[in-house]
């Protein structure tokens, strides 16, 4: 489906709010286009286009509410799927945790998040980028496997009290891992952008052609606690364990990381080193967002962690209304306050520690402590002196979040990277960690 | 989707916006719009529509895949119905080979031009890619199997019961909860439903209604006074059966510290277990780090061999086409070739199987129109073959496919994915409690909870939900805070011993993750108790 503009939007879903006879009606219009190759064995292996779109319909009859979705934008069929809805409703059990939907809202316009580039990227375009990362295989007698995605998005809601929001997007995302020919060297890298010019599949392969070929033979060191430099794309899959999880109705009922004896919380109170500021800001222009969330919350700048401090939870509508607060929805980015300092600077400033290139299957194990396991992979090294010495084999951590950032040593400059988990962005630095609990050696490169 | 975000999705509530942007979850519709069937003859005409149109491009090798994929989700909390939702995705995906390389386009709109569309598209990629190509795709042959059908064998269609049945038994398992002092109680009713016709230029026309469920919940207990808590999940496998999985039988009931489950599942009365094991976890003594043997029930096990067998057994993996994500693996070819290397001990018997009835990986062709069957893996504790597909087969020497090509939907391209993998019973009769009582200083484990394993499958660590300690014999008390650290070749040549086959059932995993963009996969595991001597145990309790 071609990407519709806001006032396409506004007509369709007008036209669609017209046939409702509920006591309230939401409607959402979204659509994508994206497109992917897939390489792996210095060859391309899969690759697909999909172009897909949804409008959802949501009546309520009080606390009853009804949903129906459709992909064909007729009016008789919208039509229908709007009776559909209300009948639905009408033999749904009332849902006591049921919210109305919002009055009308204002949003700041959004940030730049639409890049026309991005959109017009061809087949002949992507093969191009990745044949420029299998050149750099080729060339460096390495095996690439890789993933390149492209994709453009709108998204629209408006309800029957006034509520309209209207956004596109666009996304690339590359991932590549170089192996050397003997399987013993492993190294990756990956970036996300808005913007396709800011992609080059050249220099980011290039990246991990030196990690892949510098790390292999690699030593064992025993497991134990170290000093770890966690680069940006290591710390982000330990981070969103932490940011992901300030949920309010959790802490409050006494489930959470953040709950204290005797039905308290640690809201406003000092959790992780004081250098750390962890917020929200959709207008960064490294990391645009949405200007409202996805039930028309406007998103706002908002602080999360500052100076250490625990400064909001997120509250459902029901729990805040609950609670007696203002709602605070998820965030739509994550932006952490770095210094000025390189990778390069950090490794430089260290005595005796262990670079980190990637972090790999991070699994809960303790809720209690939100302690999680996981590997390291893809570039593993042995810092001594300031200098990289070897790269060494990798290593199973059981490590909190929490407890790293009690353990902060420096933070370096902060740049967007993708989670290798989660697939969400983050403006994260690298950071210096003390006592990183390590408690195994793995044989994998 | 990955099991951990479907957790997370039923726990936070789904919003109608949140699910219209989760395209491979599909569409919410209304309750009773699922039961329509799709016309196979209308099926027929569509894909035959897209086989012209990629020919008439120059595309050698075409395959379209029609797909109606109903889910189901009934969420409570506590006292509340959460959620229920239906979804509906409906589309077509056209995969084809052109100039040699594989290419793929997926439609949601099904009128002739629109098809005939997706296909040009796929044949124009294909193309584009085969300049980056370094060999050409080499197709194992397969016959055409004609027009012909399949129906997982279920008793009871959950899509047809009751909706107030389900919320009735939903508010019912949390409510046993509450009587025996749990703090708080979710629980989830998940159905699947894949009505699935495939077409090739071989000559298939293969339609195909598969039926999952998963029933599942999380029974919570808060000490308030010292701020701690503890959660036990629920002992069910998800299965590839109708409703009928929820209606208990005593005959399917295994006693053992907690009652154990075979075919049929008894809800009500493992959360009314849950509840008063999660008071009992909190007040649990916390183990000592070291070496215990470890006795490990298959509603735990099956996770275990999932990531340590499943996993590195997938030639995907072997050849490097996960490298960048899933990962590699330590099954080298020249292990295989080497017809010795010892995976495990000699009670260590692993089967891959498509046919299984009730199993989540049962069908009857896979997503390349290639008929299934069972074959050997691990074969007293040597490793014999690989898990592969139409374009792989000829690398392991194979004239023919394996059938382990599946897609999460139409819109995803299909490919390698993991059968059931299960470890068969030992020969010689041996109970449970029999096994136990050989054990000086070990742990007995029941349940899944975490997971992890690096990217060549070596070293793994697993918890559980229940850990009793065993001292000489006997079961002496129940332990928390327990892990388990080892390397997976080094592990499964520990296994000493496998309980018989009266002991045997199926666990599994309904989203199990791999590939870019990531799909999931559904697949079971069965085993028997097995004993495992020396694994190093770690403790994980830390402070913040």
């Amino acid at each position: 489906m071609a990407i519709l503009t806001e006032d396409e939007c506004k007509a369709i879903l007008k036209k669609a709010l017209s046939y409702s006879k509920a006591d309230e009606c939401e409607i959402s219009l979204n659509g994508s286009d994206s497109a992917n190759i897939r390489y792996a064995r210095n060859s391309v292996s899969t690759s697909g286009a999909l172009s897909s779109s949804s409008m959802a319909i949501s009546s309520a009859f009080g606390k009853k509410l009804g949903i129906v979705t459709l992909n064909e934008y007729t009016d008789e069929a919208i039509a229908a799927a709007v009776k559909r809805s209300e009948e639905l409703a009408k033999l749904a059990p009332e849902n006591p945790e049921y919210m109305p939907f919002l009055g009308p809202q204002t949003y700041a316009p959004s940030a730049k998040m639409f890049v026309p580039a991005t959109a017009a990227i061809t087949p002949a375009q992507r093969t191009d980028m990745v044949a420029q990362s299998l050149n750099v295989a080729k060339e460096n007698k390495l095996t690439a496997a890789g993933f390149l995605q492209n994709s453009t998005g709108f998204s629209a809601m408006m309800n029957s009290h006034g509520l309209f929001a209207y956004n596109t997007s666009t996304d690339i995302n590359f991932s590549v891992t170089l192996r050397t020919a003997d399987s013993q060297g492993s190294g990756y890298s990956t970036k996300n952008y808005n913007d396709v010019a800011k992609l080059d599949t050249l220099a980011f392969t290039k990246i991990a052609a030196q990690k892949a070929s510098g790390s292999a033979s690699a030593r064992a060191i025993e497991p134990g606690k170290y000093t770890v430099i966690l680069e940006p794309a290591a710390g982000i899959v330990l981070l969103e364990q932490l940011y992901g999880s300030l949920d309010a109705r959790s802490a409050d009922e006494g489930r959470s990381f953040l709950s204290k004896p005797g039905g308290k919380t640690k809201l406003g109170e000092k959790l992780v080193d004081e250098r750390i500021n962890i917020y929200t800001d959709p207008w960064h222009p490294d990391l645009p967002s949405s200007s409202w969330s996805g039930d028309g919350q406007p998103q706002v700048k908002r602080s999360w962690i500052e100076k250490g401090v625990v400064k909001n939870f997120n509250y459902s509508r029901y729990w805040a209304q609950k609670k007696g607060v203002a709602p605070i929805p998820y965030p739509g980015n994550i932006i952490m306050d770095g210094g000025n300092q390189t990778l390069e600077d950090l490794i430089k400033g260290t005595e005796k520690g262990i670079l980190v290139t990637r972090l790999w299957y991070i699994r809960p194990v303790d809720p209690q402590t939100l302690l999680f396991t996981g590997l390291t992979r893809d570039g593993t090294f042995y810092i001594e002196n300031g200098q990289i010495k070897f790269p060494i084999k990798n290593l199973r951590f059981n490590e909190s979040p929490v407890i790293m950032l009690n353990n902060l040593d420096a933070l370096g400059k902060p740049e967007r990277t993708v989670s290798g988990e989660s697939s969400q962005s983050a403006l994260i630095p690298p950071m210096r960690i003390k006592e990183f609990t390590f408690t195994s050696l793995s044989d994998a490169v | 989707m990955k099991r951990k975000d479907f957790l997370y999705l039923t726990g936070m509530g789904i919003s109608a916006t949140m699910l219209s942007r989760m395209t491979a979850m599909g569409h919410p519709v209304m309750p009773g719009t699922v039961l329509r069937d799709v016309d196979v003859a209308l099926k027929k005409r569509m894909a035959d529509v897209a086989l012209n149109a990629a020919r008439s491009k120059g595309a050698t090798y075409t395959d379209a895949r029609i797909g109606r994929y109903l889910n189901q989700f009934v969420v409570t909390r506590d006292k509340n119905i959460e959620n229920i939702v239906d979804t509906e995705s409906y589309g077509m995906g056209i995969r084809v080979i052109a100039n040699g390389c594989w290419g793929f386009a997926a439609t949601d709109k099904l009128d002739n031009d629109s098809i005939a569309r997706a296909a040009e598209t796929a044949v124009a990629i294909a193309k584009e890619n085969a300049r980056i190509q370094s060999e050409p795709v080499r197709l194992a042959p397969q016959k055409g199997y004609g027009e012909v059908s399949w129906k997982t064998p279920i008793e009871k269609n959950a899509f047809e019961v009751p909706m107030k049945d389900k919320t009735d038994l939903l508010l019912s398992v949390n409510d046993a909860a509450f009587k025996n002092g749990a703090s708080y109680a979710q629980s989830v009713l998940f159905f699947v439903n894949e009505q699935k016709y495939f077409a090739s230029t071989d000559g298939s026309y293969i339609d195909q209604d598969i039926h999952r469920i998963w029933p599942y919940f999380g029974i919570t207990k808060v000490d308030e006074k010292s701020g701690k808590f503890e959660t036990r999940s629920s002992l069910s496998a998800p299965r590839g059966m109708g409703y009928e999985y929820l209606i208990p039988r005593e005959s399917d009931k295994i006693k053992s510290q907690t009652t154990l489950y075979r075919d049929r599942y008894d809800m009500l009365e493992d959360a009314g277990a849950a509840a008063l094991q999660a008071a009992q976890k909190l007040k649990a003594k916390s183990v000592e780090p070291g070496k215990y043997d470890l006795v490990l029930d298959p509603s735990h096990l099956w996770l275990t061999i999932h990531e340590s067998v499943g996993h590195p057994s997938e030639l995907d993996r072997v050849l490097g086409y996960e490298a960048n994500f899933a990962g590699t693996s330590f099954l080298t070819l020249d292990k295989w070739e080497s017809k010795k290397f010892k995976f495990g001990s000699e009670h260590v018997n692993i089967v891959a199987d498509k046919l299984q009835p009730g199993s989540l990986g049962a069908v009857g062709y896979d997503d390349e129109g290639v008929g299934t069957k069972q074959w050997d893996i691990i074969k007293d504790g040597i490793l014999v073959n690989y898990q592969a597909i139409r374009d792989q087969a000829h690398i392991i020497g194979l004239t023919e496919s394996q059938g382990c090509c599946y897609s999460q939907s139409w819109q995803d391209v299909q490919f390698q994915r993991m059968p059931n993998i299960s470890l068969q019973p030992g020969k010689t009769p041996l109970n449970v409690e029999q096994m136990i009582s050989k054990v000086e200083k070990g742990i007995y484990i029941i349940g899944d909870s975490s997971f992890s394993i690096d990217q060549q499958r070596y070293n793994f660590q697993f918890s559980g939900q229940l850990y009793y300690e065993i001292k000489n014999g006997k079961i002496v008390g129940m332990l928390n805070d327990v892990a388990y650290q080892a390397n997976t070749q080094e592990f499964w040549n520990s296994c000493a011993a496998v309980c018989d086959k009266n002991d045997y059932r199926l666990g599994g995993s309904f989203f199990d993750g791999k590939g870019q963009p990531m799909q999931s996969s559904a697949v079971s595991h069965g085993s028997s108790t097995a004993l495992f001597k020396g694994v190093n145990v770690i403790n994980t309790a830390r402070k913040i």
